[in-house]
């Protein structure tokens, strides 16, 4: 069963073993707060790619994975410092962003779509291959002395030291990682809307309304793609590494298309043209995602699975056709048109 | 229609002949590449082989034609990149498996009920969801994650009845055929068999029944169709039926060749995507060459690089048809 959301399955096994047990579970909601902040991550570069560029990039994954493996390359196999290793695969993600882009930006919306969800496709079928390099299938394992997070689990010391300090006595293991995460996604959420109200925020709006326009108008839409290709990228990579550090390990699975096709549940769910609304969207989703957990049916868990999988096409389904714009999201800022 | 604009930049030298040749005549340039590549192969790997792996390929290569017709009608009439359409093909090998496995009935029953149920299904979808969404003028991205969530909705219905297992069709896996010193699987050469004849007598309906041509109209502009006096309703449900049918048939074509898991069809839905692009979105003959061709050449890789990468090379020649010639091998730039 954790197949199909197996970044879930795997985050919220790995803090507590007794999950099912109450619905007031700190750590498992812990658990569910360093995805929902990953997603937010994720889902930030999709709505400035979606919401205010007008491109449907659904290569998401793939710029995760490249981040996530760049890093986790760097530290285990060239001996790179964890703290050089970040930038590191951050700029190998955007150059990957630029590769990607600069040829399939020219195409129509739906060739983008599916060049990128292609180009994501090959990213995880390498990671699954270049065996030498990434593991295969076996993925990359943090067993025994050394591992890629080894200054994340000192740094993650450090903070669970402080808390303590502050008088909580046994605080939970991930609740560092859901400080950083959310601290990080924060910090992105305002540089974003920051930049949304520049005038570059205003040329990705005008793309977004009439490319044709803004060409006439002489920007160079292109180039203006490109960056919000690249920030995406940038995005990507920083929700890459909270997986990593989340889960451990590295597998291929963990960057399935689907997991994508989640964050545009995230995006819709919060709502087009809406930075804040990404947040919340990613809080209610994986809150109704995990809180299925808690309610017993008669049903096995791999059926609970594919009940969990089956809301995810229902909430995409329903918000759609009847709310496209989402819980926050403006309805005359949405160009959701050809 | 504007922005599609690769026109293939003339190449400078010696190429230009074959530059030439691709604007005016793709299909034939495309043919000429395909020959001069197999007697390259021939060359470096030996007749023997490259006709073994060919074999091979002409298996996929049906599955993804069979697929493929059906996405770039879809598209081509109804302007939707369906991505839901490899969990059609996941719904038929299920319906076979029902009536194959479960029911015990032989497998050409299943076949047949597996492809009615799917082009059910294809009907249902534009009776409850397509047709009121188009009703109310809904616009790409909301088309494409409609699709997108149906695709979830299916194959976890899928998953939900019939859980995460692999299974097996009742179909001979250990036999094979020996034909002019080249081996092939009993069920491989029925899927092929069956494949080619359905692909043909779907060429030869598209292009000289009435049916054909008024999807074809319906294609070329939706409104000026209607306007002719074409029942576009009808046009659009027999499109589905046929889309539906047709990759019902396809699952149960992979699954016969392979096994039969919830992820059958979501895994060839980015080849299939590769094959219409391939033979030019929209367009029904392009699609089934672009299907051949995708398999062909996805099991001719198999002679210079690992196996294990061979659906790899599927995505890379997606992404680079669609660099190079986004109007696909066969299509004029007119087509996007």
């Amino acid at each position: 069963m954790s197949e199909l959301l197996g970044l879930a399955d795997q985050a919220v096994a790995l803090p507590l073993a007794v999950t099912f047990e109450s619905f007031t579970d700190v750590g498992f909601w812990t658990g569910v707060g360093v995805i929902a902040g990953t997603y937010t991550l994720v889902a930030l570069g999709l709505q400035l790619n979606v919401g205010f560029t007008g491109i449907v990039n659904f290569g998401q994954a793939g710029f995760m994975a490249v981040g996530a493996y760049t890093m986790a390359i760097l530290v285990l196999q060239v001996g790179l410092s964890f703290w050089l290793a970040l930038p590191a695969a951050v700029l190998v993600a955007m150059a990957f962003g630029l590769i990607v882009g600069l040829p399939s930006l020219r195409l129509r919306a739906d060739y983008f779509a599916i060049a990128t969800l292609a180009m994501a496709e090959i990213v995880r079928l390498t990671a699954q291959n270049a065996r030498g390099l990434t593991g295969g299938n076996q993925g990359i394992f943090c067993e025994g002395a050394s591992c890629y997070d080894d200054s994340w689990i000192s740094v993650s010391g450090t903070i669970t030291g402080w808390l303590e300090s502050l008088g909580w006595s046994d605080p939970e293991t991930l609740f560092p990682l859901l400080l950083v995460v959310w601290t990080t996604a924060g910090i992105a959420a305002v540089l974003l809307h920051l930049a949304q109200g520049s005038p570059w925020g205003r040329v990705l709006r005008a793309i977004r309304e009439d490319e044709d326009a803004a060409r006439a108008l002489g920007k160079n839409t292109l180039l203006y793609k490109l960056q919000s290709l690249a920030i995406s990228a940038l995005l990507g990579a920083l929700a890459g590494f909270f997986v990593a550090l989340n889960l451990a390990t590295l597998h291929p699975k963990d960057f399935e298309p689907l997991v994508t096709f989640i964050g545009y549940g995230v995006l819709v769910l919060g709502g087009l043209a809406s930075y804040w609304g990404v947040a919340l969207g990613a809080i209610l989703m994986w809150t109704v995602l995990e809180a299925t957990r808690f309610v017993e049916l008669p049903i096995s868990d791999e059926r609970e699975a594919a009940v969990r999988f089956m809301i995810v096409g229902i909430v995409l389904i329903l918000l759609m056709v009847f709310r496209p714009q989402g819980m926050f999201g403006k309805r005359e800022e949405m160009v959701l048109g050809d | 229609m504007e922005a599609g604009t690769a026109v293939p930049s003339p190449r400078a030298g010696g190429l230009a002949p074959v530059a030439e040749l691709g604007r005016r005549r793709p299909a034939a340039a495309a043919l000429l590449m395909l020959a001069i590549a197999v007697v390259a192969m021939v060359a470096a790997r030996g007749l023997h082989d490259v006709a073994q792996t060919g074999l091979n390929g002409l298996s996929l290569g049906s599955v993804y034609a069979l697929g493929a017709v059906g996405l770039t009608l879809v598209y081509g009439t109804l302007r939707l990149v369906n991505f839901a359409h490899g969990d059609f093909l996941t719904f038929g090998v299920y319906m076979a498996y029902l009536v194959n496995v479960t029911w015990e009935a032989p497998l050409a029953v299943a076949i047949v009920w597996a492809v009615a149920m799917t082009a059910a299904l294809g009907v249902l979808f534009e009776r409850t969801l397509w047709g009121p969404m188009r009703a109310r003028r809904a616009g790409f991205l909301q088309l494409i994650l409609i699709s997108i969530g149906l695709a979830f909705v299916i194959r976890s219905s899928v998953q939900y009845v019939w859980g995460t297992e692999v299974r097996l069709l009742d179909v001979n896996v250990v036999d094979s055929v020996e034909l002019l010193g080249l081996r092939i699987g009993q069920t491989e050469l029925v899927v092929i068999v069956i494949g080619f004849a359905v692909l043909i007598v779907t060429g030869l309906m598209l292009r000289y029944s009435l049916l054909g041509k008024r999807m074809r109209a319906l294609a070329d502009n939706f409104e000026l169709a209607e306007t002719a006096g074409i029942d576009t309703s009808r046009v659009v449900l027999h499109t589905w039926v046929l889309a539906g049918g047709l990759a019902g048939l396809a699952g149960v074509l992979a699954g016969a060749v392979t096994n039969v898991k919830p992820e059958l069809g979501f895994e060839l839905l980015l080849p299939i995507f590769a094959a219409v692009i391939l033979g030019g979105i929209g367009d029904a003959f392009g699609a089934l060459a672009g299907g051949m061709v995708l398999g062909l050449m996805i099991e001719w890789s198999t002679l210079f690089i690992e196996a294990r990468w061979k659906v790899a090379v599927g995505f890379v020649v997606l992404i680079l048809v669609l660099v190079v010639r986004p109007q696909g091998i066969f299509g004029r730039a007119r087509a996007i």
